[in-house]
């Protein structure tokens, strides 16, 4: 049986209760929302994109503590990153929390974003760490639509 | 504290007999297993309940033994389905205390019941500048079909509000009550609070202006005795999976007039008198409205289902059921951090509660762990979270197989989730 504490890390609990870049990005030049009706979590990616680069990115909304975790230290991880490496990333990281792999050599480096990996084991979690992802890829394809995980 | 809350719990005082709790848990073989290593405290009962041996048995004869379609053969195994059928329907108007038979038409389930009634009841009822009056509390299936009515006939939907406790606001509800209301559908108890809804007053005003009402009783006719006579209501939907029955079935009382007045639902087979391309009558009451081959294995299991509740005792139920809530609103009290959501001085079988801090998806993750299944979300009820100024609830919902100890593990699962975020 999978332990709670897997799951809910330290690292994951801390940034539920303080989620870094947890505001309204004031020169974002991209944003889109996105929402969980299973579970009524809401969010809302801003990207500022310069020259295809993230220069910066934050984020905004109510969730569980998976999903608010998973938006706080996507925002981490992708800062700086340009657009390409970003959606790599959400591949990894898509990979780690549906099938709980380890990303092989070729696949990006998942750093901190492995904190996730006990998702897998917890299937109707998995769409609570992916909506700050898939919300982000719907800003950098600057689609201003809702997106939902439905 | 167990031992001390169990003891200020009064026992059931009428009617007669307390309720053996272990006899009927080993009547529902799914009460036996075990989730994640953990026996099974099943507290989301509001969302389906579990069904007792009587119904499963009654799935599999009909399937092994009396399988054909109803109302249309001459031969023996029709002849045996049809009058199971039928016998069914004569349980149903004795669980809701109709009159008449032909006054209970088997539907899908309550969406079914109260779509049925906004189409044939409001496509010929309701015009442009009318109105129909729901309550702050409805569950989306009684929202959605009046806004879909309303947005086809440019009418109005007026909804009554409630107050901090998730009880129905009763003056503002009556002025409510304008010249052009054309129907009042309100839900005789809150899926999400709990409410248990004044409806005898809702009735007693509605008819006073001569507008007809319908009563949701998805999450009433479980756990209390429902006299359609008595209450006068003009229609009572309800669904057989949250009645211990099987899914797919439910079932709409009306009043024998309004039925008769009203147009088919759909079209289809057995629900017509004679078909020619020129002209087509249709049946009498209730066939008029059983368009198309019914749920017939969901009708006889729904048949089992109300003698097995009725066996027990609705009153018997409603007492057991009403001791359980007080033990587990105080349990659930007795926690800090933990709010309850629906506070009514009326309520039944409902503990929808905020725990400070900690969102309920993380709630109901943690508890299912300790075996504890509840639902977590908006409970398609999303303007009443909105009314609370909450995204969700962890609800725990009871039926008369729970017990006191399922509801100290449901406590003792809180307080896990509380070290867990601590
Ligand atoms: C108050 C209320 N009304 C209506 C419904 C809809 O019932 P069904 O999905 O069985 O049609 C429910 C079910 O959750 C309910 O709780």
């Amino acid at each position: 049986m999978a332990d709670l504490r897997d799951l809910y890390q330290e690292v994951v609990i801390d940034h539920s209760k303080r989620p870094h870049n947890f505001h309204k990005l004031e020169d974002a030049n991209r944003s889109a929302q996105g929402y969980n009706p299973l579970c009524g979590d809401k969010v809302t990616v801003y990207v500022k994109l310069e020259n295809g680069r993230l220069r910066d990115v934050s984020f905004e909304g109510s969730g569980c503590a998976i999903s608010t975790a998973s938006a706080s230290i996507m925002t981490e991880a992708v800062k700086g990153k340009t657009a390409e490496e970003a959606r790599n990333l959400f591949e990894s990281f898509h990979d780690l929390v549906t099938r709980g792999n380890a990303p092989d050599d070729r696949a990006t480096p998942l750093g901190k974003l492995a904190v996730f990996s006990n998702v897998s084991e917890y299937p109707v979690r998995v769409k609570c760490a992916t909506l700050a992802w898939h919300t982000l890829r719907s800003a950098l394809e600057s689609s201003e639509s809702v997106v939902s995980t439905e | 504290m167990h031992a001390t809350i169990h003891e200020m719990t009064p026992a059931p005082t009428s009617p007669d007999v307390a309720l053996d709790v272990q006899r009927i848990r080993a009547d529902f073989p799914i009460l036996r297993q075990q989730v994640h290593g953990k026996p099974l405290a099943y507290l989301d009962n509001a969302a389906t309940s579990q069904k007792p041996q009587p119904v499963l048995d009654a799935l599999l004869r009909f399937y092994t033994e009396d399988c054909s379609n109803i109302h249309r053969g001459v031969h023996q195994l029709s002849e045996r389905a049809t009058a199971a059928y039928e016998r069914s329907r004569g349980k149903v108007r004795r669980f809701l205390n109709a009159a008449e038979g032909r006054e209970i038409i088997f539907v899908r389930g309550t969406t079914e019941g109260v779509n049925l009634v906004a189409y044939a009841f409001g496509r010929q009822r309701v015009t442009a500048g009318d109105e129909i009056l729901i309550t702050a509390m409805e569950h989306h299936s009684n929202i959605v079909p009046w806004q879909i009515l309303c947005e086809e006939k440019g009418a109005r939907l007026l909804v009554a509000p409630i107050n901090d406790a998730g009880e129905l606001r009763l003056e503002e509800f009556e002025k409510l009550l304008r010249p052009r209301v054309k129907l009042v559908s309100v839900t005789h108890v809150s899926n999400a609070l709990g409410t248990v809804n004044p409806v005898e007053e809702i009735i007693r005003m509605s008819h006073a202006r001569g507008i007809p009402v319908l009563l949701d009783g998805a999450q009433a006719a479980p756990h209390m005795k429902v006299d359609v006579r008595e209450l006068d209501c003009d229609f009572y939907a309800f669904s057989g999976h949250k009645v211990f029955g099987p899914t797919g079935i439910g079932a709409l009382y009306g009043k024998a007039a309004l039925l008769d007045a009203m147009p088919p639902f759909q079209g289809g087979g057995d629900m017509i008198r004679s078909v020619t391309f020129e002209k087509t009558t249709y049946n009498s009451l209730p066939y008029k409205f059983e368009g198309g081959t019914p749920h017939i294995a969901g009708a006889i299991g729904l048949g089992a289902a109300i003698d097995y509740v009725m066996g027990i005792g609705m009153d018997r139920i409603a007492a057991y059921e009403r001791s359980l809530l007080e033990y587990g609103t105080q349990a659930l009290e007795n926690i800090s951090g933990v709010r309850l959501i629906g506070t009514a001085k009326e309520k039944a079988g409902v503990l929808s509660f905020v725990l400070e801090g900690v969102h309920p998806h993380d709630v109901g993750t943690v508890l299912d762990q300790e075996g504890i299944a509840v639902r977590t979300g908006h409970h398609c009820a999303q303007p009443v979270m909105e009314r609370f100024g909450i995204p969700a609830t962890t609800r725990a919902s009871l039926a008369f197989y729970n017990t006191h100890e399922e509801v100290d593990t449901l406590a003792a699962g809180i307080q896990k989730v509380k070290e867990l975020f601590g």
